[in-house]
């Protein structure tokens, strides 16, 4: 198997440099042989690196230790569950898994691309094979999963004990997912710009496929934070973190692209601009994986430093510099077809939440190298921590989350006094309410107030919106109210998905100004004794030790603590936390002991405990009491974010007419384009 | 000789049953405390005081894990920096040091890197103010812009519908004016 997978490896090594060399040659050169040939190998790329999956989990199931990456990940303990999830456990099995599945979307990009859009596919096969073969030479030349040890021990080192959450087994396939699909839509930008093929055609091909990165990063966040929450036990989801923030940007740009490409859909402007963030978007996810792999920033998510840094290093830069050199001499072809008509229109309000999210990407992109910055320049050490990151960002994410609400409301084109005062006046009245029933509250937080006030504005223009199309559908065709507003989903999905998605980020601010209002408290208690803890919304909850019990699991020698929970006298609940021991087969313990959080979680708060330790080997432990408010909004405002985003992304649902596009070949929520009023 | 040492193992375990008994008598101690990682310390009121927490909050732990001090602390139980950290905070708190002077002291002691935020002076300042200033900078280019981009474009479609209504009314233009801002 250890052979079979290494000549796998090389294999598709093979195949991917052919591809790129015949998908460029045979594009370039209009030979449809070649062009036939680059197609193929996308195939034939797909299929030895699948064969080379299989031996390495086949090594991994089989136990076989005399692999270092199986010996280094797994044990024979080790739940079958996390027997799957240790191909990406380690650094180079991720890379396995990457490629993988790069070249699996790279098949799915040429079946499922339309014939009209087949003129890109042979530089789409080109990039996506070298983007591979890239990945594949790293493991060829200096991580390979199918490295021998030099003696077969009786057993493996085993999973690390945070990475034994069923959290990890969805999260990294997910942001994984979301990363390598964006080399997709990359990679049809960069064929329009060989094959100066640049009107609107690409764009119908690219903006599916930016959405299903944008919705897998999305998910693939959502899980990460739930994973950290749940797991680490710090009581909180999102740290700035130069890992979280590397998955962030890209994110952060294709947010932008999502939104700008209407512009260039019904405007036919700023095109130089959303080809700019597709390439920027995947120059992101290329930078975020080498920040991941390289160890050039300390983070607690980072893989093992390794050398592997440099090859990520060079590749992104020379993939910077080739694309947007080419993107440069294409410059004239890309003028855009019509101008704005004024500074208060639907355009300009897409404009600015274009430059609220590449400013906070470029924030957090400062953030996160500002350390290594002033270690070069000042030869000081410094830290870039949350305080700074909360600092910046914070008043950035608050405006565009005002925009969020804003930008609806305002009309294409041109935007009259009467129409905005019609438009703004119910989200309006509804903001200035919301603050002044908090205020009369006696919230005083100024950060928690403003995403409460703006988050209303956003709930009100949703609302607003449906209201008007429902009725609007009342009017026309006598459907009730319900019906209307199912009907409004199903007819125009990507406008009131989109709205669906405006809806789960207000949500999720007003979750995350929730987190000012944490309280927490540590204790020492015997069985039987009792520490209380008064929530923000006044609620006073008792936590009493009810005892500690020891005993084996499956890879595991476990203590948990057993804790009862009354709010207000009242009993709520009991909640169990652990510190967890893992073993090998032999009974070797493996790593340091682990902690396993205790969570109730509730609409309004999470009760969260942790123990910390035993006193003198007895049953008084030391505990760690938490009380989150609205974290689960973070989980439900996640869940309907994805909602929304699956319902724009739906095939079908209304068609637009984008200038040379026939509108049954596209999918979106504007039935006509609009044309510059001279014309 | 088994004799011997079981009743030395007796008296042993006999002496520390009155023992603990005499210490404890509702924590009994479990199977194997080994298991249930490294033993704690009783949390003490200083432990819990907010002004301790608001200085460790602000102070980066140096076992290289990117917290601060207070979340290492209470968090990544196998840290060994972290408690002792928290320990000289708490000296120099009972020292009577004020909160920005143990601040001061850890900066003196361990540089810069052991803030959790750099503090806003020279190079820092870049840190804090460069995506502000690039973000008003790009607003003031994006306004600039779309103003002359507003300013090349065509006077608006009124002129047009008016061509195309010769008939209309002012009454009638205004009311589908109306009508189409509604619309909008």
């Amino acid at each position: 198997m250890i052979l079979l997978g290494n000549l796998a490896l090389w294999l598709a090594f093979l195949i991917g440099l052919w591809g790129g060399i015949t998908g460029f040659v045979g594009g370039a050169q209009g030979r449809p042989d070649l062009q036939q040939s680059a197609r193929h190998a996308s195939f034939a790329l797909f299929g030895a690196l699948l064969v080379a999956v299989i031996s390495l989990e086949l090594a991994i199931f089989r136990h076989d230790f005399s692999l270092e990456y199986v010996a280094a990940y797994t044990s024979r303990n080790l739940p079958t569950f996390y027997l799957w999830s240790a191909l990406y456990a380690g650094q180079k099995g991720s890379l396995l898994f990457w490629a993988t599945v790069l070249s699996l979307f790279a098949c799915l990009a040429q079946v499922m691309t339309g014939r009209r859009h087949r003129m890109y596919l042979p530089y789409v096969a080109a990039v996506t094979c070298l983007v591979a073969t890239f990945f594949i030479s790293v493991m060829v030349f200096a991580a390979n999963p199918f490295e021998r040890l030099n003696f077969v021990p009786l057993d493996g080192r085993g999973m690390n004990p945070q990475l034994q959450n069923p959290g990890m087994v969805f999260h990294p396939p997910m942001l994984y997912l979301g990363y390598i699909s964006i080399t997709i839509p990359f990679a049809f930008a960069i064929a329009a710009l060989l094959s100066k093929k640049l009107d609107a055609e690409w764009l119908v091909a690219v903006r599916k496929w930016t959405l299903v990165s944008w919705l897998f990063l999305s998910i693939g966040l959502l899980i990460g934070m739930w994973w950290a929450y749940v797991e680490l036990g710090w009581g909180g989801y999102w740290a700035w973190d130069p890992v979280e923030n590397a998955a962030l940007l890209p994110w952060l740009v294709m947010t932008a692209f999502l939104h700008s490409v209407m512009i260039q859909e019904k405007r036919g402007m700023l095109k130089k601009w959303n080809l700019a963030l597709i390439i920027g978007a995947w120059l992101l996810s290329i930078f975020g994986t080498f920040i991941t792999r390289s160890g050039v920033i300390a983070s607690v998510h980072s893989f093992t430093q390794s050398n592997v840094g440099y090859f990520f290093l060079a590749f992104l830069v020379l993939a910077a510099v080739s694309s947007f050199t080419l993107y440069a001499t294409r410059l004239p072809l890309l003028e855009a077809e019509a101008r704005l008509e004024s500074m208060v229109s639907r355009e300009a309000s897409f404009l600015f939440n274009n430059l609220l999210l590449i400013g906070i990407a470029f924030s957090v992109l400062w953030g996160t190298l500002f350390p290594i910055l002033s270690e070069a320049i000042r030869g000081t050490k410094i830290t870039v921590g949350p305080p700074f990151f909360n600092q910046v960002n914070v008043p950035l994410g608050l405006s565009l989350l005002a925009l969020t609400g804003i930008g609806p409301l305002i009309a294409w084109r041109r935007a009259s006094v009467p129409n905005l005062r019609r438009q703004f006046a119910v989200p309006a009245t509804t903001a200035v309410f919301v603050v002044l029933i908090f205020l009369v509250a006696g919230m005083r937080d100024f950060g928690a107030l403003m995403a409460l006030t703006i988050g209303g504005f956003v709930f009100a223009t949703v609302i607003q919106e449906f209201a008007r199309g429902a009725r609007a559908r009342h009017r026309q065709y006598g459907e009730p109210t319900a019906l209307a507003v199912v009907q409004l989903l199903a007819r125009n999905r990507r406008r009131y998905g989109g709205y669906i998605v405006h809806v789960a980020m207000a949500m999720l601010f007003i979750a995350f100004a929730g987190m000012s209002f944490k309280t927490e408290t540590e204790a020492t208690l015997k069985p039987g004794e009792s520490a209380t803890l008064r929530s923000a919304d006044g609620h006073v909850y008792t936590f009493t030790h009810l005892g500690i019990s020891q005993y084996n699991a499956l890879n595991r020698q476990v203590t948990a603590a057993l804790v009862e929970v009354h709010r207000d006298g009242k009993a709520v609940g009991r909640l169990r936390t652990e510190k967890r021991q893992h073993v090998d087969a032999l009974g070797r313990p493996t790593f340091e002991p682990s902690t396993e959080v205790g969570i109730q979680s509730g609409l309004r708060v999470d009760l969260y405990v942790v123990l910390a330790g035993l006193v003198n080997g007895t049953e008084q432990a030391v505990f760690r009491f938490t009380i989150n408010p609205l974290v689960w909004w973070v989980w439900f405002g996640g869940f309907v974010l994805v909602i929304g985003g699956l319902i724009v992304l739906w095939p079908g649902g209304g068609a637009v007419a984008i200038k040379g596009v026939p509108a049954a070949r596209t999918q979106a929520g504007y039935t006509v384009k609009l044309e510059p009023a001279g014309r | 000789m088994i004799e011997r040492v079981n009743r030395r193992g007796f008296l042993v375990m006999a002496a520390a049953a009155v023992g603990a008994a005499l210490q404890d008598t509702t924590s009994a101690r479990v199977y194997d405390p080994e298991r249930a990682g490294r033993a704690q310390t009783p949390i003490t009121a200083a432990d819990n005081d907010p002004g301790i927490q608001a200085v460790e909050k602000k102070l980066r732990c140096t076992c290289g894990c990117g917290l601060d001090i207070y979340t290492c602390r209470t968090t990544d139980f196998t840290c060994t920096y972290s408690p002792a950290l928290h320990k000289q905070v708490m000296q120099l708190a009972k020292d009577g040091k004020s909160a920005q002077q143990i601040i001061d002291a850890f900066v003196g002691q361990y540089g810069e890197a052991a803030l959790m935020a750099p503090p806003k002076r020279g190079f820092n300042l870049a840190g804090y103010f460069v995506p502000s200033i690039v973000i008003l900078a790009a607003a003031a280019v994006l306004v600039k812009v779309l103003r002359r981009w507003t300013a090349e474009t065509p006077a608006p479609a009124v002129s047009n519908a008016a061509r195309a209504m010769p008939d209309a009314s002012p009454e009638e233009l205004e009311r589908l004016q109306r009508e189409l801002d509604k619309l909008r």
